[in-house]
């Protein structure tokens, strides 16, 4: 039943996205239809070309068709948007879905290392500092974990490229593998892509975990300060136990939140980050989209990322629900 | 605590005397509220750094401006290096530009983004977050709904296409559009705490006396998560630091004014990552940007303690250590 509700949910939510970005398409100066327009103007040269030809082409690239009615181009590009047919890529002449196809993979494996990684080395180090609380080795790390974590991700990165791959040559600059490489499960292209990998990783992962590690610290000294942690000490309950499974367990509860703001935002950041890396992945070509003015790459790259972010968090979101069974009576409270 | 005590004690003399007049409630509620969490804060070597930083990033938005003439080509020779020439104390870049004054005047819209951003989304967090856990049932269904597709769509992809629809000049406007949807995750966790006070008795006396629900949300539940917002309010700060850095490091606000974004922008794009001579240029902006961020996040954590009683009780000497765990 809970599962059923946070897909259903998630459905809603992806109907959402789909609105908003048809709207805020519709009311970019200028829009699809006029740059399609010009375009054709452009190449046609002096070749009369009758409004409904333009209106047809406008149709086959962004599946938004001009001279229809609003709420029947709304209901048409919902519908292609759920058949999965995200239109024509003006810039790259290719279906917009195929060019996601080959990009997803990169950026869904890239932030999904990154999110794991931010989370567990700053559950694992926040709650060392919470028993160790008060020691050097815990004011060392809360002070360090708040300057990484008041380091933005990007500027990290420039760091990085700067020191590690340009000064020093230890690493790739840019791109998701060396150039002429067949991609294949082959080690060479694995090794390849791994090491082209390392350093947007790391640049999300050095700037993300200090954040992680504070807020389990804080949540870890409350809960070792609560009753029944004493009681459990009494009863002779052994202490790794209570740490992994008393404390441990409670204090990354409440960071549930966290995690999917956490999910949304790293998304969100692949466009600069995947900038600065030259790393084509979903949000490299979301921004070349803005740049060149490719609306349907431009919409349709907004949607697969909303897309991941929505079954990231519904995956959180069912993971949740089967570690804490409290969530499920949220709907017997009495409403005022 | 012990100061909190004495404040109730001093008003309550004077309220003996001849009835509380309008000012004396004043006062004590000044004192209650405002100069208590600041003595408590105060205490904490963070908060006093946190406060020192923010406050000179201040001056240089209000006084630095007037005392620093603004960034004009050919101030010095190109890419002087910082403390060489003293009339361009943090050298230059590419086109003889001083980095003191593009990075001091760089700070009064930096300023106003912040505050635009973090009272929008911190207001408006607050609203629904606080409505949407006192009330629950339908109420509380629309607006987490609602929440929920805030968070979800992708923070700076959406501001990025806002921008590209909107093209903002004003960075009062900039502030609210990065912050669009960054009091999603505020309002879901203003929620949770919100579930865990509404059913207190002095909730439920409120309610009873017959108080309307814009009273009880003022009067007994806002004051409970004030402090909990003034963090969070902090935090935005500091996320409207990264998001206006990245938009402008991306070029996607163009050069309406100054912003330590594009000065990375350049320096990254015309060369300075490949020449040591020019490293000034990429670190100034990055000193400026994570100085003013680090200043936020200092003071967040130094204000933390004020609502977590029991870190304030561990960290004061008077109260017996009984929380420790047990040593095996």
């Amino acid at each position: 039943m809970y599962v059923a509700k946070r897909v259903a949910q998630a459905f809603v939510t992806f109907v959402a996205v789909v609105t908003v970005t048809f709207a805020l398409v519709r009311s970019i100066p200028g829009g699809p239809a006029d740059f399609i327009r010009a375009q054709v103007m452009r190449s046609g040269g002096s070749d009369e070309i009758s409004m409904s030809e333009i209106n047809s082409l406008v149709e086959s690239y962004t599946n938004i068709d001009p001279s229809t009615p609003l709420h029947v181009q709304y209901f048409n590009y919902l519908t292609s948007v759920l058949q999965g047919d995200l239109g024509q890529s003006i810039w790259y002449n290719k279906p917009v879905s195929d060019i996601i196809l080959g990009a997803a993979p990169w950026t869904i494996f890239l932030l999904s290392v990154s999110i794991l990684l931010t989370f567990g080395i700053g559950i694992v180090l926040g709650a060392v500092m919470a028993y160790l609380e008060g020691t050097r080795f815990d004011n060392g790390s809360t002070i360090v974990s708040m300057f990484l974590n008041s380091v933005p991700y990007y500027v990290a990165a420039i760091l990085f490229v700067y020191v590690i791959s340009i000064q020093l040559g230890m690493l790739p600059q840019s791109g998701r593998y060396a150039s002429g490489l067949d991609p294949g499960m082959n080690l060479e292209f694995i090794v390849s892509a791994l090491r082209h990998a390392i350093l947007p990783i790391v640049s999300l992962v050095v700037t993300g975990f200090g954040g992680v590690a504070i807020t389990m610290r804080g949540n870890a000294v409350q809960e070792i300060g609560e009753d029944y942690i004493r009681v459990a000490h009494l009863r002779g309950v052994p202490g790794r136990r209570i740490a992994t499974r008393y404390v441990g367990r409670n204090a990354v509860l409440p960071m549930y939140t966290n995690f999917m703001i956490a999910i949304g935002f790293m998304f969100g950041g692949s466009v600069i980050l995947e900038e600065i890396f030259a790393y084509e992945g979903l949000g490299y070509y979301l921004l070349s989209a803005i740049n060149t003015g490719d609306y349907p790459l431009m919409m349709g790259g907004f949607l697969i990322i909303a897309l991941a972010v929505l079954i990231c968090i519904l995956i959180a979101d069912l993971t949740y629900s089967m570690i804490d069974p409290r969530i499920e009576d949220q709907g017997s409270r009495e409403a005022y | 605590m012990a100061e909190q005590n004495s404040s109730f004690s001093q008003s309550d003399g004077a309220a003996g005397g001849q009835g509380a007049s309008q000012a004396d409630i004043y006062r004590e509620w000044i004192d209650m509220a405002v100069l208590t969490p600041i003595r408590v804060a105060w205490d904490d070597w963070r908060t006093q750094v946190g406060s020192i930083i923010i406050a000179f990033y201040l001056l240089m938005g209000t006084v630095g401006v007037t005392l620093v003439d603004p960034p004009t080509q050919g101030q010095g020779d190109r890419y002087v290096p910082p403390f060489q020439d003293w009339s361009v104390p943090l050298g230059t870049n590419n086109l003889g530009e001083s980095l003191l004054s593009s990075t001091v005047h760089a700070t009064p819209p930096m300023l106003q983004m912040i505050a635009a951003g973090a009272v929008f989304s911190t207001v408006l967090a607050t609203a629904i977050g606080t409505v949407s856990g006192y009330k629950g049932g339908a109420v509380d269904r629309i607006l987490t709904v609602f929440t929920d597709i805030a968070m979800t769509i992708p923070g700076l992809p959406l501001i990025i296409l806002l921008t590209a629809v909107f093209e903002p000049t004003n960075p009062a406007v900039i502030g609210i559009i990065i912050t669009i949807n960054a009091w999603a995750g505020l309002a879901r966790s203003i929620r949770s705490q919100v579930l865990s006070l509404r059913d207190h008795s002095y909730v439920e006396a409120s309610r009873i006396m017959g108080a309307p629900t814009r009273r009880i949300l003022v009067d007994d539940i806002i004051p409970n998560i004030m402090p909990y917002v003034l963090i969070n309010f902090v935090n935005s700060a500091r996320n409207v630091i990264f998001g206006s850095v990245a938009l402008f490091y991306l070029g996607l606000l163009g050069s309406t004014h100054e912003n330590w974004g594009i000065a990375l922008n350049n320096a990254y794009n015309d060369g300075a990552i490949y020449s040591l001579d020019v490293l000034h240029w990429l670190l100034i902006p990055m000193f400026a940007i994570v100085g003013l961020s680090f200043g936020f996040v200092l003071f967040a954590q130094g204000t933390e303690k004020l609502f977590n009683p029991r870190i304030r009780a561990r960290h004061a000497e008077t109260v017996e250590d009984d929380t420790a765990p047990y040593q095996e």
